[in-house]
């Protein structure tokens, strides 16, 4: 699970560039071209939430988010980068992992969530505990259990390496590594990774046809499902419990720990659906390792507590059929051309760990 | 007649040595200094780290490795009741006992008056604590002055500060742990969380005031007791609350460090 990919350990990489460029003659300038990287909000989706005019995207400044999100540098010890547990090919989560394992192989209590339509999300977290995008990526690096480090750290080891202090310079138009320059690149990043051309949106448009399981799956869902996990986005960026049974030991109390009040305990963001078939295992533990599981606990699985969510409180049950035909829509949900867009690959020279 | 010219010479030159008999200010575009000194304290007597043993209120035996604080939005008030507020993006302190240079912030530029009040914020209030990141530099960035005073998973600042240790803590370590945070957000309209930024109005002691003039240096020496965290409206015990973080018995704490400072002199140089 350990990465061997870093960005330009000191000077070592660049020179080998440089080295390499020349003798093949042939201009290499890794990270991958960033051609046109411009935002651009699907038709159909609400304003963007992230402040996009306060950290206008550019190409330079996309190509350091992207270095940045791929490099084991933001980690203590170099292993841990964010697509360590974000990973573009499961729409950036951490696919076959309950919880992730991070630094040295400790363990988290939640399932990495996936990063996409990251400029309209209100919160971040499971608990919702960070309001701005830009300041979301300081939690993993210093958490114990993730990458390990210290903000301030990252930044002098970024300030020490010469193919940054360029990477820098070219997104920001002058010399100077700091942590608004760091976290407004990232953001630059995160903000592109935009999911909004599945099946089930080519179908809204009209372009694509769905089989009378996914119609059914669908017409299912907007009765059912859709109060709380809202289309276009899939999410209400509310806080619910929907009824996942606390465990005996290490419950996590989830938004109450942030409002500290009763009413939110065992309350979790609503996650968005899109790519969800994608992104398994599920729930904000990752308990469930299949939709089927999902749509058993949605089939009157629920676990009592105060906070229960009042729509699962008198009796909320789901028929064979309806579990079949829902799991058939939740899969016209996932977006290839996102997990394939080339934009957001990992650069030369990354090797994904397990 | 000579005798009279030298009793007058002698006169001025007495009155302009004696600096609190200045002429009032009059001119509303004079502007002076004024410092601030924030000296911690703990009881009567100055703040030792690490190697001082204290007794906290309660009785506990204790010494204090680390106390640090933000204080924030500062206003000057005079007599009359005028207020000076100083520039919000220099209104911003931490002051930390294990840094002594963090103990003295100079304020320019302040209008000429004769001050006889400050009101600050204990805290960083909810709007900088909401603020884009580029709006938070030195003290308040992540990366540098907050790296040690930020909480990442639960986005706000940490107030306040006061770490030891105590034979009697229950902590498996035998410290103690008080970081005080939480600034009352209300994130998608969702009710208010807790909120432990602390407004406090100080009088200078003695009727004395802050004399501030064009050419003239006003240090007002404030004393922050660190035991004073632990001891007031309710004291703290180090051994049935070690720990105390972004949880409800934080706001107990954050009513302590209200009671926490005062001003215990002022130099009108």
């Amino acid at each position: 699970m350990h990465h061997r990919y870093r960005w330009g350990r000191g000077i070592v990489l660049p020179l080998l560039t440089v080295v390499t460029s020349v003798a093949c003659h042939k201009q290499s300038t890794p990270p991958g071209p960033a051609t046109n990287i411009t935002f651009v909000k699907p038709a159909g989706f609400p304003e963007p939430v992230y402040r996009l005019a306060d950290n206008p995207v550019t190409n330079d400044g996309f190509a350091l988010g992207k270095v940045l999100f791929y490099d084991g540098v933001l980690s203590r010890d170099g292993t841990i980068s964010c697509a360590s547990c974000h990973i573009q090919a499961n729409a950036f989560t951490h696919h076959g992992h309950d919880v992730s394992h991070g630094i040295e192989d400790r363990l988290g209590t939640r399932n990495s969530p996936p990063i996409q339509n990251l400029a309209w999300s209100t919160t971040f977290f499971w608990d919702g505990g960070v309001h701005d995008l830009d300041l979301q990526p300081i939690a993993p690096i210093e958490n114990p259990v993730e990458m390990d480090d210290k903000l301030n750290n990252v930044i002098g080891k970024l300030q020490r390496n010469n193919r940054y202090q360029q990477l820098f310079e070219k997104a920001f138009g002058s010399p100077g590594i700091n942590s608004t320059r760091m976290l407004k690149a990232l953001s630059q990043f995160m903000v592109m990774l935009v999911s909004a051309d599945s099946r089930y949106d080519r179908f809204i448009a009209g372009k694509e046809n769905f089989s009378e399981t996914e119609k059914k799956g669908l017409a299912l869902f907007e009765q059912r499902c859709a109060s709380c996990h809202k289309p276009p986005l899939f999410t209400d960026n509310s806080f619910r419990n929907n009824g996942v049974a606390p465990r005996p030991f290490g419950t996590d109390s989830g938004r109450a720990k942030i409002t500290l009040l009763e009413e939110d305990l065992y309350k979790f963001k609503v996650p968005s659906l899109r790519n969800v078939a994608l992104t398994a295992p599920y729930m904000h533990d990752g308990r469930f390792g299949s939709l089927e599981s999902v749509m058993n606990h949605y089939d009157n699985g629920f676990y009592p507590t105060a906070s229960l969510d009042p729509v699962f409180k008198s009796g909320f049950t789901l028929s064979q059929d309806d579990k079949q035909a829902l799991i058939a829509f939740l899969k016209t949900l996932s977006d290839k051309g996102f997990i394939t867009d080339e934009r957001f690959a990992p650069p030369p020279g990354f090797v994904q760990g397990d | 007649m000579k005798q009279n010219i030298l009793l007058f010479s002698i006169l001025t030159i007495l009155a302009s040595c004696s600096k609190d008999s200045t002429a009032p200010a009059n001119d509303p575009n004079e502007k002076g200094v004024v410092v601030l000194e924030f000296d911690n304290r703990a009881g009567t007597d100055d703040l030792i780290l690490n190697n001082q043993q204290y007794r906290n209120a309660t009785g506990e035996s204790l010494t204090i490795s680390k106390f640090a604080y933000y204080v924030s939005n500062f206003r000057l008030i005079t007599a009359s009741g005028q207020v000076y507020t100083v520039p919000q993006d220099s209104s911003y302190l931490l002051i930390s006992e294990d840094n002594k240079a963090s103990g003295f912030h100079t304020l320019y530029n302040v209008p000429a008056g004769d001050y006889t009040q400050v009101k600050f914020m204990i805290g960083v209030d909810s709007a900088r604590n909401t603020m884009d990141i580029s709006k938070r530099p030195g003290v308040l960035d992540p990366a540098e002055g907050a790296a040690d005073m930020y909480w990442s998973w639960n986005s706000g600042y940490i107030f306040a500060k006061l770490e030891g240790g105590s034979p009697a803590s229950t902590d498996a370590q035998k410290l103690f742990r008080y970081h005080i945070g939480l600034y009352g957000g209300n994130f998608n309209n969702g009710p208010r969380t807790l909120n432990n930024t602390r407004e406090v109005t100080l009088t200078i002691p003695n009727n004395g005031k802050a004399i501030v003039r064009r050419d003239r240096r006003a240090q007002i020496h404030f004393f922050a007791d660190a035991l004073k965290m632990l001891n007031g409206t309710t004291n703290v015990s180090v051994a049935v609350n070690p720990n105390v973080m972004a949880g409800p018995y934080s706001e107990k704490i954050a009513d302590n460090y209200t009671q926490m400072f005062n001003i215990d002199h002022v130099h009108n140089e």
